[in-house]
């Protein structure tokens, strides 16, 4: 009994030693040697989250390089805030999509007592965390949880870079009415985004004198959708919208081309990447989904950051680097006109923020949501995707005079049936 | 174990309490993430002592445990939070919350009564997931359960004006929300703890492991198998209602991805990993099982770094690798788990009838 | 009224995947009492190797039907190895074992196979090269095409094979002795070792051939596409009663008919209350009732509490 209860006790010993050993080699602040200059240098931590494993480990991956390439470019500016030099570090953990881990990183964010957090990508982790880092007094910038309670729960520290799901819901109905079409079948993949989402759009299609003849289901790790497909077929509708994520739109679509099925396909940012169009194949093209701000072609800052992302990951930008290089943006200017990287300091400078993002125009509301809630469509065409137009928000003044790219599209081509 | 009261147990309980004690102040120095981890290791160890009930006890192979946790959590969230509108007290909601894991447990055990071992590995792990569509999808045409969105803003476990949330001053020493729940889980998990060993030394105890043992010749004995059976369940169960409760309060927000078929899966791998049937190693498997993964977050960047001057393999896949291989390994060369009970050590050393060459 | 029989034939695909899958499952079970959870992950290599093979070999200039041809057999014959190797690392050294050893084991590997396939293939999902040209057909109102006719031809067939394995053949008959009672099958000569490893060995076989069916059903594959689909398929394989190879086949098909009309039609019963959004469960509370009234399954046979 004594031999066992000593093994037990030397393994739990072993693992908050090996923990406390981890604590330790957790990468220590880059301190610069102190420099023959006047000026001190600081180290600003900002904490990242974002699933970096399971099926959305791509759009972390992609949320993390944007912020990676604000954290660099800052660095190379050389900012002074509140007399020293000021070198940003980012701090990324993973929360793989769950809430319960989010929770648990969002805590050690804290401990490690970072200046500012831009994250987490899911609404269903975010949420969560929000509490602990208004807790903490610790703001937050959310890239791209859209749903709308993260903000409703009156957290001084909670923000977000992108338009929430009931503005690109009603966004989408509108569009879908303005297609020519009587019916519609939706589709949700019964996630807090799909459906969200999905359900916004239902309210603001039946607004706008839809009717809605099905509303089907699936899961978020589902590849089988041809019962529900030959349901939706049955009922003849003539668009249908899906709520969910890329993973599972571009089968859909494939499979709705094999059942014979003519209806109009309308997704929204989760279907809108290159994922969607690489699982989609051939069947991806005409269809249609929205992004959220204005085409980064359209801003002068877009097709520059476009380049500059490519050129330094090797890879496309996926969906919400963009956000995630605003989020890094928004807290650093804050931080410049508040004249200092403390979270007390700076929180309340950034419920003042106008700033021009790569995403578009940033001012918040006083929940913390974007005043001008722009979202933009999209008509997949022969492998890429076409701008179709703007809804919603306020309109957006291009920053500068022409748009760089040479084959800007020409006027926005809508198909009517 | 003879005599609680000689010198020398006298002396190893002290010891304990007082580690017991100051234990979160000293995980806490690296961070009150670590906390936080050590409380739901207890979370865990509730769980796992529930399914030892059913698993180690009884003989039960139950695959869809966490349902009872999610009852107990959803339970909690909806008498504790503006989604109904309504704010219980914690002395209220835990007993109501292990009252309905309880009838969920009589619920999913019944129909499987009559069946063989494997089968019933199915038709459990059949309702937990049962259970968890049915929480993700309760929001329409009423809406109960608020479906993928979860519910938010829940209530903290609060006495009188004293809640558990947030940093307070206890007795002059500045505590914070993990620390207060770490004391309070404790409590509850020495309660339960003696629940269980009182349990298991008693005739329904025996009961159990007669049945485990061999059904047919429990039932020629005169034990009534469908109720010790319900029993088993019921019990095991109310654990795993309380645990979700505690932990619908302590995250703030509840929502059905967190009670996947991975967890309970996780929850029976401590507790055959532990020491199936056995207390204390069901008790070391949660805490092990529950820190592991998160030593391997910060371990596997360092090692590598030492062993080959860079990073083969990102941590995040390195971590459940190597965790599905510690089952494995363990599995292997620790069959009856890693502190089994004297008994259970003793059977599966004698080497086994071997068929096959 | 036309989209019962369109739900028919998706269900009759789908359920031929399952079936499938379920052999492997019923073979491992029925011999040795085990249910192989890291069976799942031995489709998903089956399809991930495929993958692998067919683009290589397509890039390299091989027309597209060659190069499928050669990522199937590759595959089959990598999972034929990994089968043997799980078995004889993993399972083995555990014979004899209280039930719920192996069951931890299986479970180990399967994690440890998943994490393997998402570090080697990446966690994004995979494009499945499309191997059979695309015909689409219609009969009275349905829409089906070739991979479909394929898949469940091709199903029928090996489901005909390996009854004429067990059922026709020495080794069939050792693996039935096996089953029956494998301290007297060895006592009459029987390899013991060598019908486990057989039985391992020839599911996964099928379990590679079902991986590149599906991902030519679906033209994606991904390091999760295993788990969710050996569940199922082990629904199935205890629906139809488990160690039974007709349990396990009209298990799989069942199984997909059923997920596929629940989907289609539970909504309209019960007036939108109950939806597709539980399709997932509509096997698990058919797989209930059934086991209610009859506990070895549909074709279980009623083996005796064994003391």
């Amino acid at each position: 009994m004594q031999a066992k209860l000593s093994v037990a006790a030397l393994s739990v010993a072993a693992a908050f030693a090996l923990s406390a050993c981890g604590q330790k080699e957790a990468p220590a602040p880059v301190a610069a040697p102190a420099a023959p200059e006047t000026k001190p240098e600081i180290v600003v931590k900002l904490g990242h989250v974002a699933p970096m494993t399971g099926p959305q480990a791509h759009l972390g991956k992609d949320n993390e390089s944007g912020a990676l390439l604000a954290v660099e470019e800052l660095n190379a500016q050389g900012l002074e805030i509140g007399g020293a030099k000021v070198k940003f570090q980012l701090v990324s953990e993973d929360d793989q999509a769950d809430p319960k881990q989010g929770t648990i990183v969002a805590q050690k964010l804290i401990d490690a007592k970072v200046n500012g957090v831009v994250g987490h990508l899911n609404s269903g982790t975010t949420i969560p965390a929000s509490k602990l880092y208004f807790d903490a007094g610790l703001p937050q910038v959310s890239p791209s949880a859209t749903n709308p309670k993260y903000t409703q729960q009156g957290f001084a520290t909670a923000f977000r870079v992108m338009a929430n799901d009931i503005q690109q819901g009603k966004v989408l109905g509108e569009f879908a009415a303005k297609q020519g079409v009587k019916t519609v079948a939706i589709i949700d993949d019964r996630t807090a985004y799909g459906q969200g989402l999905a359900d916004e759009f239902r309210k603001a299609a039946e607004a706008a004198g839809l009717k809605v003849v099905a509303n089907e289901y699936t899961n978020d790790k589902a590849t089988d959708f041809k019962a529900i497909l030959t349901k939706i077929k049955s009922t003849k509708a003539e668009l249908v919208f899906y709520g969910g994520m890329d993973a599972q739109g571009g089968p859909l679509v494939k499979q709705m081309k094999d059942l014979g099925i003519k209806a109009k396909f309308l997704g929204g940012d989760g279907v809108c990447t290159p994922e969607f169009m690489k699982l989609g194949g051939p069947a991806a093209d005409g269809e249609y989904c929205s992004l959220p701000g204005v085409p980064l072609e359209q801003l002068a800052k877009g097709p520059e950051f476009k380049s500059k992302f490519e050129a330094k990951f090797g890879y496309q930008i996926q969906l919400y680097a963009p956000n995630a290089y605003d989020a890094v943006m928004v807290i650093a200017d804050s931080m410049k006109r508040a004249g200092s990287v403390e979270p007390a300091a700076y929180l309340p400078e950034i419920a003042k923020t106008k700033m021009e993002g790569v995403s578009g125009n940033i001012e918040f509301d006083q929940f913390g949501d974007l005043t001008s809630g722009a979202i933009t469509l999209y008509q997949y065409q022969g492998g890429a995707l076409n701008y179709v137009e703007t809804l919603g928000g306020a309109p957006v003044a291009p920053a500068a005079e022409a748009p760089a790219a040479p084959t800007a599209p020409a006027a926005p081509v809508e198909e009517k049936k | 174990m003879k005599n609680w009261l000689s010198p020398k147990s006298m002396t190893g309980i002290a010891l304990i309490a007082i580690a017991l004690i100051v234990l979160p102040h000293v995980v806490g120095m690296g961070g009150q993430a670590w906390v936080r981890i050590l409380n739901f290791a207890i979370l865990y160890v509730f769980l796992a002592l529930g399914l030892n009930i059913v698993v180690g006890f009884a003989g039960l192979l139950d695959l869809g445990y966490i349902a009872f946790y999610a009852v107990g959590a959803y339970t909690w969230a909806l008498l504790a939070s503006p989604h109904f509108g309504l704010h219980f007290p914690v002395w209220a909601i835990l007993p109501i919350g292990a009252l309905m894991a309880c009838v969920f447990g009589v619920l999913l055990g019944s129909p499987t009564l009559k069946l063989r071992g494997d089968y019933l590995a199915i038709v459990t792990l059949g309702f937990g997931e049962i259970i968890r569509i049915f929480l993700n999808n309760l929001n329409s045409p009423v809406n109960i359960t608020n479906g993928p969105q979860g519910i938010t803003l829940i209530d903290p476990v609060k006495v009188g004006d004293f809640s558990f949330a947030g940093t307070s001053q206890i007795f002059g020493m500045t505590m914070t929300g993990p620390q207060k729940y770490y004391y309070l889980l404790v409590a509850l998990a020495l309660l339960v703890i003696i629940i269980n060993v009182r349990l298991q030394h008693s005739r329904i105890g025996r009961a159990w492991q007669a049945i485990r043992e061999d059904e047919i010749a429990a039932k020629a004995v005169g034990i009534n198998t469908r109720n010790i059976k319900l029993l088993a369940f019921a019990m095991g169960a109310s654990f795993g209602g309380i645990a979700g409760g505690i932990f619908s309060a302590m995250q703030g927000f509840v929502s059905p991805e967190s009670f996947s078929l991975i967890e309970s899966i996780m929850v029976l791998a401590m507790v055959v990993l532990g020491g199936m049937g056995h207390i204390p190693g069901v008790i070391l498997g949660a805490v092990l099982l529950t820190f592991l993964p998160e030593v391997l977050r910060y371990a596997v960047t360092p090692v590598q770094m030492a062993l080959f001057g860079k990073i083969l393999v990102d941590p995040e896949s390195l971590r459940m690798l190597v965790f599905g291989l510690a089952l494995v390994l363990v599995m292997r060369f620790k069959p009856a788990g890693l502190w089994p009970s004297p008994e259970r050590s003793r059977e599966l050393s004698e080497k086994p009838v071997e068929v096959v060459k | 009224m036309d989209i019962f029989l369109q739900q028919i034939i998706n269900g009759l695909v789908q359920g031929s995947i399952y079936a499938l899958v379920a052999l492997g499952y019923t073979m491992v079970y029925g011999i040795m009492g085990l249910i192989n959870f890291a069976h799942g992950e031995v489709v998903m290599i089956g399809a991930l190797i495929s993958i692998t093979v067919t683009s290589t070999l397509a890039a390299a200039g091989m027309p597209l039907g060659l190069a499928g041809l050669f990522g199937l057999v590759t595959a089959m014959l990598t999972c034929m190895a990994l089968g043997w190797s799980l078995e004889r690392i993993a399972y083995r050294p555990l014979r004899g074992s209280p039930r719920l050893t192996p069951l931890i084991t299986a479970i180990g590997m399967s994690i440890v196979l998943q994490n393997l396939a998402m570090i080697f293939w990446g966690r994004n999902y995979m494009t499945f090269p499309p191997l059979l040209p695309k015909v689409n057909f219609e009969f009275a109102g349905t829409h089906f095409t070739l991979v479909q006719v394929v898949i469940v031809l091709l199903s029928a067939a090996l489901m005909a094979g390996l009854v004429f394995l067990v059922y026709r053949t020495k080794l069939g008959m050792a693996m039935r002795a096996t089953a029956q009672n494998p301290a007297v099958a060895s006592l009459m000569g029987v390899n013991i070792n060598r019908v486990i490893a057989s039985a391992f060995v020839i599911g996964s076989a099928l379990a590679a051939v079902a991986g590149v069916m599906v991902g030519s059903y679906y033209e994606i594959a991904h390091y999760q596409m295993g788990f969710m689909l050996g569940l199922k398929a082990f629904t199935a394989a205890v629906l139809g009663g488990i160690g039974n190879l007709a349990g396990a086949m009209a298990g799989g098909i069942l199984l997909g008919i059923i997920e596929a009309l629940g989907a289609g039609y539970i909504g309209d019963f019960t007036g939108g209350f109950l939806g597709s959004h539980y399709q997932d469960i509509f096997a698990f509370v058919v797989l209930i009732v059934v086991l209610m009234f009859k506990p070895s399954g549909l074709f279980g046979e009623k083996t005796g509490d064994r003391a």
